[in-house]
């Protein structure tokens, strides 16, 4: 309650929190795009591509203001995508490897002139390597305007183009076949991507911000079918785990922002994969279960069907020893029996032993016709 | 090589030569399909079966030669022309609907920006009641089968309402009942006008589905009428010898019904 006392009385508080929501949004809403095109991978080479852009922004500029850096940042991010695109279309080098290529040869490169300018006897200098892990308590209120601009321009221009982006990511070549310019298309996504990738930097840190991209619309995947509530969903737990993270940190001595957000993306995504309905391993898990427990119980029906056929009487009792030794390989049978009473469908008589009811019997047969059409 | 009452055929192409890296796929290929057919594109893998289709709707850029839809180049006929991909082409896993992907057919029509509404939801509908899965419109598309998931397809094709098809395998993994319901909607589009060209694989229903055929080994080895070109020399010389086809059919067997004219 304190906590919560303090940020909304916090004006420092409330800026960070707000810039991180916003940016988790963006981001989520752009990374299903580019989860669903396939491009999950693309948000890493281009965060990591991005470093080499900040730091000579700063060498050319002397600026630190946000947005020369992160002009810088966004130039470098688009070279470093070029550069694999490139690799991939003029030589044999395959996409996985040029992303690889591309994310550390830039990386490297950041760092060594990171280095650099941390070694220049200026004292302006300082600060530059929150973009290495982000530090969400350096934002500003003009840092957050700038955030919050650029954000609503890229998701302006998404809901615009809606139904374009969703045919680009299911069927390219049909899309194609319609006319739509399929390359630029990638081009504006690609774009789109950088834009929000880079807006993340100072916070999330170039490291770690493809998790800001990716696990947002993974774990969202788990809970829809539709596009339209991925998308939102993906926004949504993308601003949860941006916020969550970005308050912590900041409240926290020392504590980058980038590792806690991807703490907090990591709960969100391995209770998705646990427990969303359908997708999730659990509810997965227990529907096997389920439909195995059904299989035995109507095999054991089945196995009384196959006795009764060879009496005269049909309400004859068979011993649950002759069931078991029919059972060998499905097992079950003590529960299946229990589970076929409890139906109706079965009765143990006097001297202990099990026979089919007139409904038992009608069901045997039903399922028996079932089982002849196939599926 | 026949050409219909002096009208634009349907398709022209001429001197197509397609080549991935050094490799020619399709070798000066020359082929005319007159409007209104059903025709089969038949040969081994790797014969480039794909590629001409996709050559056809501008999908892969060709090294050499030309395709003229009624007398135009594609870039200006692109509307008449529809485009069926192979059903393993795309994600069934992608998180959207039936209807959503049969009105997918429609956004060409649309143009951009512009979002589909109650016109393209009703034609969608319509398309799904054609292809005889109406009731799964609200499933997601991971849910279907094999033989479903072509129907879509072939429903976001006639949504798409072009003069032209090309369907690359419509009938790939699907089962007998299936087959036979695609078989009597090409037959229908045939009925009202449509020229409908078919990626095909099996040999034995070449008759009995189409009226004109191409068989192709990266060149065309020969291009017109199922009764006329479609017989075992030419089967050799695209399948080089290997096809059992003829050893236990002779041409005038299967033609026999009713198109056997001679």
């Amino acid at each position: 309650m304190e906590f919560l006392g303090d940020l909304l009385a916090n004006y420092t508080l409330r800026t960070v929190g707000m810039g991180a929501v916003f940016l988790g949004a963006v981001n989520g809403v752009l990374g299903a795009f580019a989860v669903l095109r396939k491009q999950s991978l693309l948000g890493d080479a281009i965060s990591h591509a991005a470093l080499p852009g900040i730091a000579l922004a700063f060498l050319l500029t002397g600026s630190k203001a946000t947005l020369v850096l992160l002009l810088g940042a966004a130039a470098a991010g688009w070279v470093g995508t070029l550069f694999v695109m490139n690799i991939v279309k003029n030589t044999r080098v395959k996409y996985d490897s040029a992303l690889g290529l591309v994310l550390s040869v830039f990386f490297g490169i950041g760092l060594v002139l990171l280095t650099y300018i941390q070694r220049m006897p200026v004292a302006s200098q300082a600060g530059l390597d929150r973009f290495l892990f982000g530090q969400a308590a350096t934002l500003l209120a003009r840092d957050v305007a700038t955030i919050g601009l650029l954000g609503a321009g890229v998701l302006l221009i998404v809901l615009a183009v809606w139904k374009e982006f969703k045919l680009l990511c299911f069927d390219p070549d049909f899309a194609r076949s319609l006319g739509f310019p399929i390359r630029w298309l990638d081009v504006l996504l690609i774009t789109l991507l950088v834009t929000s990738i880079v807006i993340g930097l100072q916070t999330v840190g170039v490291v770690l911000m493809s998790a800001m991209v990716v696990a947002p619309a993974a774990a969202a995947r788990q809970w829809t079918d539709r596009l339209g509530a991925m998308v939102a969903i993906s926004a949504f737990f993308g601003a949860l785990a941006g916020g969550a993270g970005a308050l912590t940190s900041s409240v926290m001595e020392r504590l980058p922002t980038g590792p806690t957000i991807v703490l907090c993306l990591t709960v969100i995504v391995l209770v998705s994969l646990l427990v969303a309905p359908n997708r999730g391993v659990i509810w997965k898990w227990a529907r096997e279960r389920v439909n195995r427990n059904m299989l035995q119980v109507e095999a054991v029906l089945a196995d009384l069907h196959v006795l009764a056929a060879r009496h005269d009487d049909p309400g004859h009792g068979h011993p649950i020893s002759v069931l078991r030794t029919m059972s060998i390989g499905h097992g079950g049978v003590d529960r299946s029996l229990e589970v076929l009473r409890e139906r109706g469908f079965v009765r143990k008589t006097a001297d202990g032993t099990w026979s089919l009811t007139p409904r038992g019997l009608e069901e045997a047969k039903r399922l028996e016709g079932r089982r002849g059409e196939g599926p | 090589m026949t050409s219909v009452s002096g009208m634009a055929p349907a398709i022209k192409v001429e001197d197509l030569t397609v080549a991935y890296g050094e490799r020619p796929v399709l070798w000066d290929v020359d082929m005319e399909v007159p409007a209104g057919i059903l025709m089969a594109i038949v040969g081994p893998n790797g014969a480039g079966k794909t590629s001409l289709i996709k050559a056809v709707t501008g999908l892969v850029r060709p090294v050499a030669g030309y395709v003229a839809i009624f007398g135009k180049p594609y870039r200006e006929q692109r509307p008449l022309v529809g485009y069926v991909p192979q059903r393993n082409s795309v994600d069934w896993d992608f998180p959207t609907t039936v209807l959503d992907v049969v009105m997918m057919g429609r956004y060409g029509g649309l143009g951009w920006f512009r979002r589909p509404g109650a016109t393209e939801r009703a034609l969608a509908l319509e398309a799904l009641e054609k292809v005889g899965i109406a009731e799964l419109k609200g499933r997601q598309i991971s849910q279907l089968s094999g033989g479903q998931q072509q129907r879509l397809f072939l429903a976001r094709a006639i949504v798409q309402d072009a003069r032209i098809y090309l369907m690359d395998e419509p009938f790939q993994g699907v089962d007998a009942t299936t087959e036979r319901a695609i078989v009597t909607l090409l037959k229908e589009m045939r009925a009202r006008g449509k020229t409908v060209v078919v990626v095909h694989h099996d040999l034995q229903t070449v008759p009995e589905y189409f009226d004109w055929v191409t068989l192709l080994n990266v060149r065309c080895v020969a291009s017109g009428p199922v009764d006329r070109v479609f017989n075992d020399r030419n089967l050799r010389l695209t399948y080089g010898g290997r096809v059992s086809y003829l050893t236990h059919h002779t041409p005038g067997d299967t033609l026999a019904d009713g198109e056997d004219g001679g």
